[in-house]
Parts: structure tokens; C-alpha cells; sequence
């Protein structure tokens, strides 16, 4: 995967992972047209598009959120509207019916997710438990610390 | 859903209201004036004199962080950042680490000091802090992380005491790295000790494995050879596990997808294992997906079609990829095709493939370029339907034209090229070449110029349909209106030997010169859609697919009109047919029969085509090995070529038996078929029609009942009328019944046999026969046939204990026929004495017949 996205209906981004090294203009520029690009969509099109020489996966949840990743010409797409689903549902799990607002406002809890689960583009740990076991160990640290610094 | 995060507890709320409020700014320059706000104060207190504690620096970091990702530009907090980085609180160093990810910043003396925490963070031997590290440095990938660490990580890749959680991050780390700045990764001891992680008892360290192999070994495949029958083990224990073994792993019934969607890419980086035992199990495992994929689904739900379909594309594509090694023996078709499950010699198997591939196609460029895969690997044995079939598909979906335009295009490209790729090449580009002239690569002129190359080496039909090409590119392209009339001025055009192309020429340059651009435009329109049959293939799927089922195969697709090609058919239910007579049915016994002058009886069906040329001359060919294959077994393919596939199951008791025989259609604008039986005087056959199954009309059942009256040598006759193309087809089939059919297996002791046997002993009673074993002479093959056959398998009734004894009844209504059978295997010589006794002398031969071409 090249990069993901996470963007509202508004095209307001909430979420921007990159896996290729690019410079911030780029990435501005890419962003830019890629969310037009997906907005124009009709609901009952493909989830599969061609951009530039990419293949864009997207998926749209609650029809206010967009999931959107970017693959290689040669990868597996519907292997990768599975990684979305499996993502979602991850988010899901931790926030409890995640919607919007939960990744606004703990968007570190949806980068730190989307780590154990893929990292450096490449899917990392399929298990849900085991992702969020992990995420889980962080939240506990957090309290016991808090206890004994506050 | 909540806008509170578990775990921070009271100063998120806070924080969490100043954002709000910048979230609910109504103006694009309030929220500014806001997020300025807010900045002046996080910078007023990194400044200020009182050092900050973790607490309060992670809240601030964590705040910038968050105005940065809604799009204001962060200028300050990197160093703040770094500092997180050495707390020993684990959720500090995350934001921390979390910053310089997303705000990566060049300043060397930063990079130092990153550079400095992550290598601590490597050695502390902590876990999670450990897996921290190892995610920055695969978020960022920097050279300068290559640098300080590319040697570092194998090593912690392989070490034996690293955790699970550590070495999965670890490999896709590295692979990061690697991608990045290939140089600072050498191959090392390190190699072999990654490939053997395959064999890892923890799913996620494999699936990070496979990814990380899977690049290396690209640039490296000797270094890492090891891995093809270690890949093939896993994906083997994977595609055969329960849904319960892989637990988590399992995605809605699907054993770990992600994984086996990796292993099969990665096999796709060698060629086919030469191993015989791991080439074994790799087709059983291929076998295995193929054939799950033709079962019906586990589970309703799109995650767990997608996932199994996501596998099946990936197992094509390895399958495709095997076709380039492995040569074929003349004549028969390439080896790809002998990967697929088994059909019977008759049947083509690049129809199967392509079949399968509109089948499962989701996505039809997917499917584009499979069927251009097949005419690129296999151009031989396409038919004409599956190159007609992709066209069709293309013309009827906006979405792929372009892709296919481009996609032939470029397969055009290759300097030796098959005819058919030529043809479909010369169709998609003449309709949807203007999809793609935009580019200069793929101009008109380019694109002209590139299929005319291939003009002299083709085929007249083939440069009749480049003609034509060529005349609709003079109205797609009118700048090529010069060089291409040229061409078809040219003596080999108007001059040419065949008529056909001398004629296309001719009227093809009359018609650029002398029409309008206008009147052009009209004769040369874009080829309107082809009308979905009812009953096609896609109709199925679209209807298994359902309402909101993410209805992909709508998409682009324009309307079909009502009217089908060459008039509706009837199909076997709106025909409804009365169920014709038994008297119709008793009296041909000649297996070459034709069919003669249409029955006497009602039927409606055989009435609508009783003007059409009547039945074969005899029985299609290649049937007979099928039908021998009946003998001892009541369930298979009868009969398959190009157009249908005909399947029989039966049940046989006493002296009555029920056959289902469905009709299978391939593809092609057949109609549903009508059938009758033709039974000897000795069987009464009676055909019961059956609904078509409720996939739609691809498949048509039908119900034969019989009834044994007297033993039998011909085998009943099952005639099928279809129509194809345009034209009455017919096929005439042996139906699989024979008298042994109708043998009940009888048990008796050794006195018994041997008192019957002596029973038995006037020359016209006995039938025996000695011939050469035509199959290896394996006792538990050889029993299962006999108990197939329908006789009784006697134990200790021979003194030599390597021959067979049997003992049964042949069921009819007018009598019952005891039989004795022995079987005596020379397994030095390869050859069998086999001997029948029964009270009537044709079943003694006819059983001897039967039974001694099974073995």
C-alpha cells in the first residue's frame, strides 16, 4: 500500500498515512485531487477506481466517512477492501460503534491501531485480539502511571 | 459512540472542548483566529521558565499534532517532541514518536537525537518499547535511519530471544528499509533464518515474514530458494484447515486470507517447485481453492465472498504465471489447463478457465486481463466464443473500455503476437481507441501503424476485421484519413486474391472518400451494447449478488433491450411439456439409430422443430470411455465438449432405477435443450421433467425413471436438441445403464458357491475371458469395482486367496437371473482369467463383456 486516507463527506481529512516517502507539497497536491476524485463517485459505483498509474480502494462508512487506500498496480484489491473492513472493524471494537467524531478526537488512538495492524504498508497482524491487546497494554500503562505521577 | 477516550480520563475532556470549539467554528477565519489562540499558548509554554513534566509536554505535542493533521502548518514542538522520546512512560514516548512521524523534519542535530532515543529504546530489551521504535523507523524510513540501523534489525529479526509482537515489526521494518535504500541492506547469514519464519507458530510473525521475503527475494532469489516448499507447507495446512483451527485468524469462515493471498504472490516469484512431493501438494492446494470457490458460500456476507475470491484471483494468477516453464506434451493443451480441477479429456479447458473467470470476475478488468493472459499463453486453443465473450463483456461496460483499450494495446506491443490477440486487439481498438489516442504513446497514427505491422502475417478473416478497424479509424481519427487510405489503395488491398478483402477495400476507400463525416459517423457508430440473455451467466451472478450487495457489476453497464439475438427460446419450464408417453420410449434397440421421424406422441417441443434436419448418425464421438466408466459406478460426467456439459447421477433398486442427468450449458447463444430416451424393448424408460434448478436456466435436470423387464444388452439412448449459432445441434448419448445394474449382491458360504458353480457347468452357461490388465492391478481398486459392479464380494471361498469371488441377482420383471463371477489376477503377466456362470446364457456373456473392460 502506498498511502491510506480518511476523509469526511465534507473532504475534510482525518486521517493521513503515507507509506512512500513524499514531500508535504506532494502530499497536499495528492490529497487535493484524490478526495475530489472519490467525492464524485456515485454511491452505487465500483469501490475500485484507476488514478494516476495507482489502483484506489475506498469504502464508505456511515455515508460520511471515506476509507481510501492506494495500491500498486500489481496488488490485490479485494484483498484490500478486506483491509479496510478489517480496520473499521477494529475501530470499531476499541471505540465501540466508532464513528467520526471518535477519530477526530483520539485520532492518536486510530494511528496507533492502524500500526499494529499495518505498518509500513504491508499487512502486519490479522488477529483482532492480538491488535488490540496491544492497544489495550498502552491504555493500561497510562493508568497505572497515572496513579503513581499525578 | 463517544467523543471521550477511554483511558485519559478528566484533562481530555478539557482539551477536548477547546477543540470542539475549533471544530465548530463556522468561518474558516475564526477557526484561524482560534488555532492561533491556541498556538501563542502552547508556545508560551514550551518557552516558559518552569519545565514542563511529561504529563502536560504529551497534552501539548499532542494538540499540535492534532492542528497540524487539520491542515495549519506546525513550525515549532519538534524538540518537545524528541524529548517524549526519552521518558519512560510508555504513552509519552508513543505521542512523541507519533510526532516526528507525521512531522518529519530534516534538521540534522533532531535526526541525531531521534536517532539516538530509538537506538535506546532497540536495546532496552522492553517490548513495546522496542515495537515504539520499530514502527518510527518503518513510519519514516529515512535514509539516515537506514544508516543507523539497517544492521541492527536482522539482527534482532532472528535473534532467538526476541518476542513475537518484536519480530513482526521487526521484518516489516526492515522491508521498509530495504525498499528505501536497498544498498544498506546486504544479504547475510541472517537470510536463511528469515525464510525458515515461515514455518513460525505465530500467524502474524509469518504474514509479516512473507511480505519481507517476497521483496527481497526479487533481488535475491538464490538467497532465498528455500522458501517455495516452506510457502507451499503453510498454504497448504492453511487451505485445509477447519474454521476452528485458525481461530482469530479466520476472517468470516475464511482461514487467514491475508496470509494465503501472500504466500501465493510470493510462489509467484519462481518458477513451479521441481520437487515432486511439493509440487504434489501445491496443485492438491490450488485444487483445493478452485474447488471451494464452486461451493456454495459459507456465509452471506460480501467480507467473506471477497475474501474467498480475493485467494482464487491470486491462485489464477500463480497458476497463469506456472504456464511460462512448463512445456506440454504436442498436442495437448499448456499445462495451466492441468492444474485446474478434473474434467474429462474432452473438454477444452481454456473454456473452463475462462468460464470460471466471468464467473468470479467482480472486477472486469481483472477479468480483461485474464482472458487476454489466456489468448497471449494459450492463443491456440481460444475458441472463438471467449475471444467474442471478452469483446461482448467490453462493449457492454463503459468502465473497462479504456482499460481494455489500453491494456491490448500494450499486449500488441510484443513482436510475436497470436492471431487471436490480433483480432481482439484490432475490435477493442477500432471501438475504444479514441479512449486512449489522448496519449502520444498510443496516438491513432501509433496505433495504426502498430496493428498493421501485424497485417501480412494474419489470416484473411483476421485482416478482413482489421479493414474494418481501419475504416473506423478514419472516422475516429480523420488526421489518419491519408495514411490509411493509402494503405487501402494499395494494389494487395483492391487487388487482393480474396474477395472478401478486395471487396472491404474497395468499399471501405469509396466510402471514406465519398461520405460525410456525418454519414461516416453514422455507419461507423460506436457498437451498441449486446443484450443480456435472461438466462446468462452474469444474470446469475448479478442476482446472487442481490440489492446493495455493493452492486458492482451494474456499474457502466447500459441498458439491454428486450429482444435477443435470433429469437426467444422456449425453456424447459415455460415449455411445459406433457411428459410423453412410456409407449414412445420402448422401441429402439440399434445404437446407431437416428432419430428419425419425430414421435407420434404430443410432444410440443419435438413438434417445434419436426421440420429441423433429424438426428445423428450416430453417437458423438468419444463417449464410449465415459460410458465404460458407468459400469461400476453411478455417478459422473457423461459427456463434455465446447457447449454443454451432461452429468448423471442414479440409484439403482432392484429392478427399478431413477437418473438424474443435467444438462450443463458452456456458453453461446444455445437454447435450453429438449431430450428424449430411446430404450431397448427390455427397459421402459420414462423422462419426468424436472424445473430448471433456480440459478437460471445455465442448467437444466432431468428425471428418467426405468424399469428392467427382461435382461438387456443395448444401452438405452438419451438424444439432446439444442440449438447453437444460429443452427439445430444434436447430440445422441449412450445412457448409462446396464444390466448389472440391476444385480443385487447375494452372500452365501464357500459350500454354497461351490454347489451352485457345479450347478452351473453347461458350456453355454459359462462366459470366460482372459485379457491384459488395461489398469494397474491394485486388490483394493479391483474389490471396489466388483462391489461397484454390484455383485457380492465372497471372502475365503477361493483356496487361493489373490483371486476375487462374486455372487449376485440380476433383477428384472420377468425373471431373476443368478451369476457367479471369479476373477483370477496373474500379476507377473499383467493379465486376468475372468469366468461368469449364470443360468442364461447372453447375461453370462454380456457380464463377462461388461466386466472385463474394467480392468
Amino acid at each position: 500500500m502506498q498511502f491510506m486516507l480518511l476523509f469526511s463527506r465534507q473532504g475534510k481529512l482525518r486521517l493521513q498515512k503515507w507509506y512512500v516517502p513524499l514531500s508535504d507539497k506532494e502530499k497536499k497536491k495528492i490529497t487535493r485531487e484524490l478526495v475530489q476524485t472519490v467525492l464524485a463517485r456515485k454511491p452505487k459505483m465500483c469501490s475500485f477506481l484507476e488514478w494516476r498509474d495507482l489502483k484506489i480502494v475506498y469504502k464508505r462508512l456511515y455515508a460520511s466517512l471515506y476509507f481510501c487506500c492506494a495500491i500498486e498496480d500489481q496488488d490485490n484489491e479485494l484483498i484490500t477492501l478486506e483491509i479496510i473492513h478489517r480496520y473499521v472493524e477494529l475501530l470499531d471494537k476499541y471505540f465501540g460503534s466508532v464513528c467520526e467524531l471518535d477519530i477526530i478526537f483520539n485520532f492518536e488512538k486510530a494511528y496507533f491501531i492502524l500500526d499494529e495492524f499495518l505498518l509500513g504498508g504491508e499487512v502486519q497482524e490479522t488477529s483482532k485480539k492480538n491488535v488490540l491487546k496491544a492497544i489495550e497494554q498502552a491504555d493500561l500503562l497510562q493508568e497505572v502511571s497515572k496513579q503513581f505521577f499525578d | 459512540c463517544h467523543g471521550l477516550e477511554q483511558g485519559t480520563g478528566v484533562e481530555r475532556r478539557g482539551e477536548g472542548v477547546e477543540l470542539e470549539e475549533a471544530e465548530g467554528c463556522k468561518s474558516k477565519e475564526a477557526e484561524i483566529k482560534r488555532i492561533n489562540k491556541e498556538l501563542a499558548n502552547i508556545r508560551s509554554k514550551f518557552k516558559g521558565d518552569k519545565a514542563l513534566d511529561g504529563y502536560s509536554k504529551k497534552k501539548y505535542v499532542c494538540k499540535l499534532l492534532f492542528i497540524f493533521l487539520l491542515g495549519h502548518d506546525i513550525d515549532f514542538g519538534h524538540m518537545e517532541a524528541v524529548n517524549l522520546l526519552s521518558s519512560n512512560k510508555y504513552t509519552e514516548k508513543q505521542i512523541g514518536y507519533l510526532f516526528i512521524s507525521v512531522l518529519v523534519n530534516s534538521n540534522s542535530e533532531l535526526i541525531r537525537l531521534i536517532n539516538n532515543a530509538i537506538k535506546n529504546d532497540l536495546a532496552s530489551r522492553n517490548p513495546t518499547f522496542m515495537c515504539l521504535a520499530l514502527h518510527c523507523i518503518a513510519n519514516v524510513g529515512s535514509r539516515e535511519m537506514a544508516e543507523a540501523f539497517a544492521s541492527e534489525i536482522p539482527r534482532i529479526l532472528v535473534a532467538g530471544d526476541t518476542m513475537d509482537s518484536v519480530k513482526q515489526s521487526a521484518a516489516l521494518c526492515l522491508l521498509r528499509l530495504y525498499k528505501t535504500s536497498p544498498d544498506l541492506v546486504p544479504m547475510g547469514e541472517w537470510t536463511s533464518r528469515v525464510v525458515h519464519l515461515l514455518n513460525d507458530q505465530h500467524m502474524g510473525v509469518v504474514t509479516a515474514a512473507v511480505s519481507l521475503i517476497t521483496c527481497l527475494c526479487k533481488k535475491n532469489p538464490d538467497d532465498f530458494k528455500t522458501c517455495v516448499s516452506l510457502a507451499v507447507s503453510r498454504l497448504s495446512r492453511i487451505v485445509s484447515s477447519a474454521s476452528t483451527d485458525l481461530q482469530d485468524y479466520t476472517y468470516y469462515f475464511v482461514p487467514a486470507p491475508w496470509l494465503s493471498v501472500k504466500l501465493l504472490r510470493l510462489l509467484q516469484c519462481y518458477p513451479p517447485p521441481e520437487d515432486a512431493a511439493v509440487k504434489g501438494r501445491l496443485v492438491e492446494c490450488l485444487e483445493t481453492i478452485l474447488n471451494k470457490a464452486q461451493e456454495p458460500p459459507k456465509s452471506k456476507k460480501v467480507q467473506h465472498s471477497n475474501a474467498k475470491n480475493a485467494i482464487l484471483f491470486e491462485a489464477i494468477s500463480l497458476i497463469i504465471h506456472y504456464d511460462r516453464w512448463v512445456t506440454p506434451p504436442s498436442g495437448a493443451p499448456p499445462a495451466l489447463l492441468l492444474l485446474l480441477p478434473p474434467p474429462p479429456p474432452s473438454a477444452p479447458p481454456v473454456l473452463k478457465v475462462a468460464i470460471l473467470a466471468e464467473k468470479y470476475a467482480v472486477d472486469y478488468s481483472w477479468y480483461v486481463d485474464t482472458i487476454l493472459n489466456l489468448i497471449r499463453i494459450a492463443g491456440d486453443y481460444v475458441s472463438e466464443e471467449v475471444w467474442y465473450r471478452v469483446i461482448q463483456i467490453v462493449i457492454n461496460r463503459d468502465d473497462v473500455q479504456g482499460y481494455a483499450a489500453k491494456t491490448v494495446f500494450e499486449a500488441l506491443q510484443a513482436p510475436a503476437c497470436h492471431e487471436n490477440m490480433v483480432k481482439v486487439g484490432g475490435y477493442i481498438l477500432g471501438e475504444f481507441g479514441n479512449l486512449i489516442a489522448g496519449d502520444p504513446r498510443s496516438s491513432p497514427l501509433v496505433q495504426f501503424n502498430l496493428l498493421h505491422s501485424k497485417f501480412h502475417l494474419c489470416s484473411v478473416a483476421t485482416r478482413a476485421l482489421l479493414l474494418s478497424t481501419y475504416i473506423k479509424f478514419i472516422n475516429l481519427f480523420p488526421e489518419t484519413k491519408g495514411t490509411i487510405q493509402e494503405v487501402l489503395r494499395s494494389d494487395s488491398q483492391i487487388r487482393n486474391a480474396d474477395v472478401e478483402l478486395q471487396q472491404r477495400a474497395v468499399e471501405y476507400l469509396k466510402l471514406s472518400s465519398i461520405a460525410s463525416t456525418d454519414v461516416l459517423a453514422t455507419v461507423l457508430e460506436e457498437m451498441p451494447p449486446f443484450p443480456e440473455r435472461e438466462s446468462s451467466i452474469l444474470a446469475k451472478l448479478k442476482k446472487k449478488k442481490g440489492p446493495g450487495a455493493g452492486s458492482e457489476l451494474d456499474d457502466g453497464k447500459k441498458d439491454p433491450n428486450a429482444e435477443m439475438n435470433g429469437g426467444v427460446e422456449p425453456t424447459a419450464s415455460t415449455a411445459s411439456t406433457p411428459s410423453p408417453s412410456a409407449d414412445l420410449l420402448g422401441l429402439r434397440a440399434a445404437p446407431s439409430a437416428s432419430s428419425g421421424a419425430p414421435p407420434s406422441s404430443g410432444n410440443l417441443l419435438v413438434d417445434v422443430f419436426s421440420d429441423s434436419p433429424s438426428g445423428t448418425a450416430g453417437l458423438a464421438p468419444g463417449t464410449e470411455e465415459n460410458f465404460l466408466r458407468f459400469v461400476c459406478k453411478n455417478n459422473g460426467v457423461l459427456f463434455e465438449n465446447q457447449l454443454l456439459q451432461i452429468g448423471v447421477k442414479s440409484e439403482f433398486r432392484q429392478n427399478l432405477g431413477e437418473l438424474r442427468v443435467g444438462i450443463a450449458r458452456g456458453w453461446g447463444e444455445s437454447s435450453c435443450p429438449i431430450h428424449r430416451g430411446d430404450g431397448p424393448g427390455e427397459l421402459n424408460v420414462q423422462t419426468k421433467a424436472v424445473e430448471p434448478l433456480v440459478e437460471g436456466g445455465a442448467q437444466v435436470q432431468q428425471v428418467l425413471n426405468i424399469e428392467c423387464l427382461n435382461d438387456f444388452t443395448e444401452a438405452p439412448l438419451l438424444n439432446i436438441k439444442f440449438r447453437y449459432g444460429g443452427t439445430l445441434q444434436n447430440i445422441t448419448l449412450k445412457l448409462p445403464v446396464t444390466v448389472n445394474k440391476f444385480f443385487q449382491a447375494t452372500e452365501m458360504q464357500s459350500q454354497d458357491f461351490f454347489q451352485r458353480w457345479k450347478q452351473l457347468s453347461l458350456p453355454q452357461q459359462e462366459a470366460q475371458k482372459i485379457f491384459k490388465a488395461s489398469h494397474p492391478m491394485d486388490s483394493e481398486v479391483t474389490k471396489a469395482k466388483l462391489l461397484g459392479f454390484g455383485s457380492a464380494l465372497l471372502e475365503k471361498v477361493d483356496p487361493n486367496p489373490d483371486n476375487y469371488v462374486g455372487a449376485g441377482i440380476i433383477q428384472t420383471k420377468a425373471l431373476q437371473v443368478g451369476c457367479l463371477l471369479r476373477l483370477e489376477p496373474n500379476a507377473q503377466a499383467q493379465m486376468y482369467r475372468l469366468t461368469l456362470r449364470t443360468s442364461k446364457e447372453s447375461v453370462s456373456k454380456h457380464l463377462c463383456e461388461l466386466l472385463s473392460q474394467q480392468f
